[in-house]
């Protein structure tokens, strides 16, 4: 069983917010899916390796060149500011961090 | 004729011999699903406009006689969680309500230059995580085989479009079950191809080690026909791989065919009337011939807790990226927002945008992967997935292919298993390990409960998605879904 105060620390790791009356239900949730997950500790993983992808990966390289013209990269950078809730001078606005 | 009942194939012919036109066919299209999807709620975005000029283009290109690609002027749907360019894609979250593709996915590009006819944008779990469609955050899909039932989950509405005749075929996703489930319990094909054979460039990211994205279709002959069509290596996606081989599989005679059953998939607690359907289904292919063997698979019970450690992990880090300042939901625009500093936007923005069960992923995700839990959870995940990997491998060199039920459970009840996550996420127990080893799957309609459709599961080697599709053709020709319809 997790505790409460582990749900808020977990919330904040992963920058949710989590109102007061939902910290009793993710625990008893979480609680019942991480026992289930307990299941794995019966497993013999000695030796084993892991496995990160399940087929062969290699690293790919491509050449550090320009591609499209700038017009069109002009009109990308543009298409993509426009879903940005706030900007100003063709950058993304954020708020102060304190 | 009536028009919304075709096959690909069946359009391509009539088009040619210009029984009807493109543009009929749309408007067919467009009719029946303003008149049918009241009920269904397959689609989250119809754009009328978009597919009627695309079905035109095809129109002019067969009035000048020229040929025309198999699928152009096929009206198809796409999940919402793959990026059309210039249409609404919302991965059925409302952190995505207003957001506007700005570019094509990979297999949107392909299809785009077969000429395809994208009628609309569907349903989904929001960030395709759920088994039933009712997590998305625009309302729950239903079965168009009984509108109490769900779909399945998470590509729904994809599936119920495609049984329902709102479309030809659609697109899905699959990062546990979420194309083979609901094909299961719309009673239509749908298949999980090899991870890396199709770009998952433009798909909205869940698990990335897991994702892929397949076709639903009507019949297998359509599979083939769609599947082929967006595989292929891409240089926007570096997991992505050319197919070995497009040659059709040499085993077509169904007695050289070797079948492993593995007994780990027979369960208790299983619906029986499941297990029934799937044991004739397996007798049926025995009956023509093909040699049944059963087969160990040991470390499937170990399959469902491991992909719970795993997909939300990798959910977590991907869905990072929604913060409220890129793009999406962003508190910043709600006027009564009291927000002060950065960190508040973060917060707030994820409490709001995100539904319950996105969040309780993420939290099971960053919990695994969090200082002093990383070894115990995430590590051992990924050793026991190198296990569950292992246990195929040794199967298939004893056998072609392997025969499993789809899911548990034919369609359920909507409501009945929303309440409880780990109740729904037993529904997955059959498909996840296949997303694990990374392996190809068909769910093939293959009998009936009532009037509920039940799917059988054909796993089949890496990149052998030819075979397996070549051994759901030989059931779907010998027993057609009108054999077993009551």
């Amino acid at each position: 069983m997790i505790t409460k105060k582990e749900v808020k620390h977990i919330a904040k790791l992963a920058r949710l917010g989590l109102p007061e009356k939902e910290i009793g239900k993710f625990q008893g949730e979480l609680s019942k899916i991480l026992d289930y997950i307990e299941k794995l500790k019966e497993v013999d993983i000695k030796k084993i390796t892991p496995t990160s992808y399940s087929i062969e990966m290699e690293n790919v390289m491509r050449g550090d060149e320009e591609k499209e013209k700038l017009k069109t990269k002009k009109d990308a950078t543009l298409k993509l500011l426009e879903l940005a809730p706030e900007t100003k001078n063709g950058y993304l606005k954020v708020k102060s961090i304190f | 004729m009536e028009l919304t009942n075709l096959t690909i194939t069946q359009i391509y012919q009539a088009l040619i011999k210009k029984e009807f036109s493109a543009l009929e066919l749309c408007q067919a299209y467009l009719d029946r699903i303003k008149k049918e999807d009241k009920k269904v709620s397959a689609f989250l975005t119809v754009n009328e406009d978009f597919a009627l000029s695309q079905a035109k283009k095809i129109d002019d290109i067969i009035s000048t006689s020229r040929g025309i690609p198999l699928l152009a002027g096929i009206p198809c749907a796409i999940k919402d969680n793959i990026l059309v360019e210039g249409i609404r894609c919302t991965a059925a979250s409302k952190i995505l309500e207003n957001y506007i593709a700005p570019y094509d996915a990979t297999v949107i590009k392909k299809l785009k230059r077969e000429g395809c006819v994208i009628l609309g944008k569907t349903n989904l779990d929001e960030f395709a995580m759920g088994s039933s469609t009712e997590n998305s955050a625009f309302g729950p899909t239903r079965n168009p085989y009984d509108l109490t039932r769900v779909p399945g989950g998470s590509s729904g509405g994809s599936a119920a479009a495609v049984a329902g005749n709102l479309c030809v075929y659609a697109l899905g996703s699959d990062t546990g079950g979420s194309i083979r489930q609901p094909a299961s319990f719309c009673g239509v094909v749908g298949l999980k191809p090899t991870y890396g054979a199709v770009s998952r460039y433009g798909l909205i990211a869940f698990a990335s080690s897991l994702d892929q994205i397949g076709p639903i279709t009507k019949t297998v002959e359509d599979c083939q026909i769609v599947f082929e069509a967006i595989s292929g290596k891409d240089e926007l996606d570096s997991t992505s791989v050319e197919l070995k081989s497009k040659v059709k599989s040499q085993k077509s005679k169904v007695s050289e065919i070797r079948i492993g059953v593995p007994k780990e998939y027979f369960i208790k607690g299983m619906d029986p009337e499941v297990e029934k359907v799937i044991k004739e289904a397996i007798k049926k292919y025995e009956e023509m011939g093909a040699k049944i063997e059963e087969i160990k698979l040991p470390h499937t019970e170990y399959a469902l807790p491991c992909y719970y450690i795993i997909a939300p992990s990798e959910a977590g880090a991907n869905l990072a990226r929604y913060d409220g300042i890129k793009y999406g939901y962003s508190e910043i625009q709600n006027p009564k927002s009291k927000i002060q500093n950065l960190l508040d936007v973060y917060l707030k923005s994820r409490e709001e945008g995100f539904g319950t069960e996105v969040r309780r992923r993420i939290m099971l995700g960053t919990y695994a992967l969090s200082a002093g839990y990383y070894e115990a959870y995430y590590l051992r995940a990924l050793k026991v997935r190198t296990l569950i990997k292992e246990d195929f491998d040794q199967a298939f060199k004893k056998v072609d292919v392997i025969f499993t039920p789809v899911s548990p459970t034919p369609g359920f009840k909507l409501g009945e298993k929303i309440t409880d996550p780990l109740t729904m996420y037993l529904s997955d127990i059959f498909t996840v390990s296949v997303n694990l080893a990374g392996l190809p799957a068909l769910s093939l309609p293959c009998g009936k409960i009532g009037k509920l459709p039940v799917g059988l599961q054909i796993i089949g080697q890496s990149f052998e998605e030819n075979k397996i599709l070549k051994i759901g053709e030989i059931f779907e020709k010998t027993w057609p879904p009108s054999s077993y319809q009551k």
